[in-house]
């Protein structure tokens, strides 16, 4: 009986780390533009099928695959950034919405049109016996997602509280006229804020298939429940998103196990409108910041 | 009603009159009837988003109820088609209410995320508890009216339209009304109206219940046209696509939510070898209109008369 829960508790930590980090990548750019990327999910589905291209179709070497991976996600974001964001920064937040989701469309078509309708996956990265504990079974490739999860979170708090570069951005995200004045770029943060939150997302991706394979249509999925695990953090929080992001992934795993796999969106679903409708500061948030913010 | 939006609508009713006898084939005609099922959905945004300032992404979830609901009360029930119209309609604006009330307290992205959720949560009801799950049911009523049943292309093209005329007169006449004079003060500056007593929440809320409504019928025909119904035509893409239309149209002037409906409906038949293409060429759309043509098509068109107007 235990193991079975043991169970579940894995593999929803699992899931949950790819929320983390997708709650992570809405934190960065919302952090730095007040802007919610809506097209954040489609970043991990790129990941994925990037991956997916370079390793299996033209059959690189799995570190080269993942660096040029990465790098591919990055320019993506560099480009969105550059091509959409940018010429209509004078546009309300309503516009900036709305155009984010016009750029994850795009990006799901290309997807569809790229690689079809069939969902993708590679070999784990290590291959081995999986592990035991408790009589709960845990693949190997799952402690790598959990593994690289940690290292994401680890380097953005560091990025984030002991680089110039990463100070520079939190700077832009309270007072963006003020950063200007102090001489920081802050078109040039703006667009380090997209291309890092598209490389958090890519390794998400690049991590996850292995296990969850990866179709074209993920994106939006992944979008709303990152979404839904940045705002029980409470939005602009990194800490909270990430502990919002493995509190879904448990949760969403014990639905499916106890209740009914079919359900298993829905809670997502139904906390993230809980929440929103009764504590819209987050969990660990608090009133107070959520009046001081522009939106 | 200005006199111009007037003798607007009853041109569009003469070519509403015209048309079917110059397009007889029932695929133009069934084309012509989802245009008319989508401009009546598109509406409902056009006002929330050109008029209210708000965005809803979940339109499909309303669209949804109605079809569902509707199609639901007289194939299990045998209530007339027409009170099933209406009873999905209320239940589709108890939902709406339920989600505005919390949802717009909040500002800005907020009420997209939560239309978001509420339509997926929707979607994925229609999935596991609807009739048939994922594979959908079929044997719906054809639409009637005391026991005259609608349900040749022909027949329910003017039925649609009408319909379609009906609730963009109802729309302008609100739009020109105190309360579109609101609606438009309250786009300007909520700060402002709000001090010369205009209750803000409760107007946005009014006007949220109103575009569910007019998505609720609009599903409701649906339902009682194709007699078909799966989920798959109610998830997130089809609050997209009714987003497109309202974006490509122009969402400051309701006559904008039709001309896009009917473009965004037409393109993909036009379209049709690029099968594979579409989801790409949609987002090419929404993008290149966001950025490019805020004011929307018929936006545009207006300001160039106005021009030559002025110019005269």
């Amino acid at each position: 009986m235990f193991s079975v829960f043991l169970q579940f508790l894995f593999s929803g930590l699992t899931t949950g780390a790819v929320y983390a980090l997708v709650g992570l990548g809405f934190n960065i750019i919302y952090n730095t533009t007040s802007i919610i990327n809506l097209a954040q999910g489609e970043f991990v589905v790129a990941g994925g099928l990037l991956m997916w291209f370079f390793v299996e179709s033209i059959k690189l070497p799995f570190i080269i695959s993942a660096i040029l991976t990465v790098i591919s996600v990055g320019i993506i974001g560099y480009l969105i950034e550059r091509l959409t964001i940018r010429p209509v920064k004078k546009a309300d937040l309503l516009m900036m919405i709305m155009i984010t989701i016009a750029v994850s469309i795009v990006l799901k078509g290309a997807a569809m049109f790229a690689f079809g309708k069939e969902p993708y996956g590679y070999s784990p990265f290590t291959e081995g016996e999986p592990l035991v504990i408790g009589g709960a079974i845990i693949q190997q490739q799952a402690l790598w997602v959990m593994g690289i999860t940690f290292l994401c979170i680890v380097f953005i708090y560091l990025f984030f509280n002991k680089t110039i570069l990463g100070k520079a951005m939190r700077a832009c995200a309270i007072n963006p006229v003020a950063a200007g004045l102090m001489g920081i770029d802050v078109e040039k943060m703006i667009t380090t804020a997209f291309v890092l939150s598209a490389v958090i997302g890519a390794i998400g991706g690049i991590a996850i298939t292995p296990i969850s394979l990866m179709e074209y249509d993920k994106g939006a999925m992944l979008t709303v429940k990152g979404f839904c695990a940045s705002i029980m953090g409470g939005l602009g929080r990194g800490r909270g998103s990430v502990i919002g992001g493995f509190l879904l992934g448990i949760i969403e795993s014990l639905t499916a196990g106890y209740i009914h796999s079919g359900f298993k969106d829905a809670v997502a679903l139904i906390i993230l409108l809980a929440i929103l409708f009764f504590r819209p500061a987050g969990l660990f948030g608090s009133k107070e910041i959520m009046r001081m913010r522009r939106f | 009603m200005t006199r111009n939006q007037f003798i607007a609508i009853l041109i569009l009713l003469a070519l509403v009159f015209v048309f079917p006898n110059i397009f007889s084939g029932s695929y133009i005609l069934t084309v012509a009837i989802f245009s008319g099922i989508n401009a009546i959905v598109t509406m409902g945004l056009c006002i929330l988003m050109g008029y209210a300032g708000q965005v809803s992404l979940g339109q499909a979830g309303f669209y949804g109820i109605g079809a569902y609901v509707s199609a639901i009360m007289s194939l299990k029930y045998g209530i007339p088609v027409l009170f099933s119209i209406i009873i999905a309609s209320i239940i589709a604006s108890i939902a709406a209410l339920l989600l505005a009330i919390p949802a717009l307290r909040l500002k800005g992205h907020y009420l997209a995320v939560a239309t978001l959720g509420f339509g997926e949560i929707i979607y994925i009801i229609l999935n596991e508890w609807g009739p048939g799950g994922p594979s959908g049911f079929g044997n719906i009523p054809h639409f009637n009216i005391f026991s005259i049943e609608i349900k040749t292309p022909y027949q329910y093209f003017y039925l649609v339209w009408l319909i379609v005329i009906l609730l963009l007169g109802f729309s302008l006449n609100v739009i020109n009304s105190r309360i579109g004079r609101a609606l438009r003060a309250m786009h300007e500056s909520e700060t402002a109206s709000a001090s010369v007593g205009i209750n803000i929440p409760e107007l946005k809320i009014k006007v949220f219940i109103l575009g569910a409504i007019f998505a609720s019928i609009a599903g409701s025909l649906y339902a009682h046209f194709v007699t078909f119904l799966s989920p798959s035509g109610f998830s997130l893409f089809y609050s997209i696509l009714v987003l497109i239309m309202a974006v490509v149209g122009g969402i400051s002037n309701i006559w904008g939510a039709v001309v896009g409906a009917v473009i965004i409906t037409v393109l993909p038949e036009l379209l049709k070898n690029f099968r594979e293409f579409d989801v790409l060429a949609y987002g090419f759309i929404l993008t290149v209109s966001l950025m490019f043509m805020r004011k929307g098509i018929v936006g545009i068109i207006t300001e160039k008369l106005g021009e030559k107007r002025c110019s005269r």
